[in-house]
């Protein structure tokens, strides 16, 4: 299932890799130049950390449902926490409530260290077949 | 006479980053305090490949951008700004092989904190893709002064 973000145009954009262990995704954003946003810090730009964070939601639920067609997100809100320095990201999700129109899902970004995240998302998410009128 | 920073130094700054200049973003002008930036459709940019509309993480990048833009339009000039909190609200999809416009307007600017609101359409704002609500740090340091406010204690408060 870790193949599903190879479909997504705008993961290949972001250069995304995935790994998976126990049913657990960590989505992979390795540091390239056109992520960056501040080029004098230099500092990636926050929308390649939230789209990262967005496309880790997408695959964890894809994981966790395989059958389901892509969910589309509702609402997605991000807080940043830390610049992101020019190094690689990793992101995980963990679905906190699915049910079966919606689901919410909580992820998070990090750098070095787990326990000192850049970025965190709280979304929710349409699991409607009939979703499609949704981005 | 035209102001200098509006013609000169915003439009660089729309598109001038890499990652801005790599997603195609361009200036589309200011109108009073509200700023705009288009996004040209790319096959690369979509999120669903059966559908080829722009990917939510699209969207999330140039509301994201714009509303710094509209920070600098209130500014009337450049500051380091960073983002804060960001929330996106999705109406529905894009149009398939679309360029998208987005708007934004910094509706109140604090010392230290600027509040916007952006939206993201085709043509007509009163029709939005999305909808965002975002808060942004000025004169941000890139979040490298953590503490630098506190005054030095015996202990940890």
């Amino acid at each position: 299932m870790t193949g599903l973000l190879d479909t997504i145009p705008y993961a290949r954009f972001l250069g995304l890799r995935t790994e998976e262990d126990g049913g657990i995704l960590t989505v992979i954003m390795p540091f390239a130049d056109h992520l960056v946003g501040n080029p004098m810090l230099p500092a990636l730009h926050g929308g390649s950390t939230a789209a990262l964070l967005e496309l880790t939601a997408i695959a964890q639920m894809a994981l966790a449902w395989p059958r389901l067609r892509l969910p589309r997100p509702i609402t997605v809100t991000t807080a940043y926490l830390r610049s992101g320095k020019p190094l690689d990201v990793r992101a995980r999700a963990r679905i906190s409530r699915a049910g079966r129109r919606v689901a919410h899902v909580l992820a998070e970004a990090w750098q070095e260290d787990p326990a000192q995240p850049i970025a965190s998302l709280t979304a929710h998410f349409s699991l409607d077949m009939d979703n499609s009128d949704l981005p | 006479m035209p102001d200098p920073f509006l013609t000169t130094i915003l439009p660089q700054l729309a598109s001038g980053a890499a990652h801005t200049h790599a997603l195609g973003f361009t200036y589309e002008g200011v109108e009073g305090d509200r700023v705009r930036l288009r996004t040209p459709w790319r096959a690369d940019l979509v999120g669903d490949p059966e559908t080829d509309v722009f990917a939510g993480g699209l969207v999330t990048a140039m509301l994201d951008h714009v509303g710094g833009l509209a920070i600098w339009v209130a500014l009337g000039r450049f500051a380091p700004i960073a983002t804060l909190d960001l929330r996106i609200d999705y109406m529905r999809a894009a149009r398939p092989r679309v360029d998208l416009l987005s708007e934004a307007r910094c509706y109140k600017l604090t010392r230290t904190i600027g509040f916007v609101r952006a939206w993201a359409f085709e043509d007509d704002p009163a029709d939005p893709v999305a909808a965002s609500q975002a808060t942004y740090v000025i004169n941000s340091d890139g979040g490298r002064g953590a503490g630098a406010n506190l005054q030095p204690r015996g202990d940890a408060a």
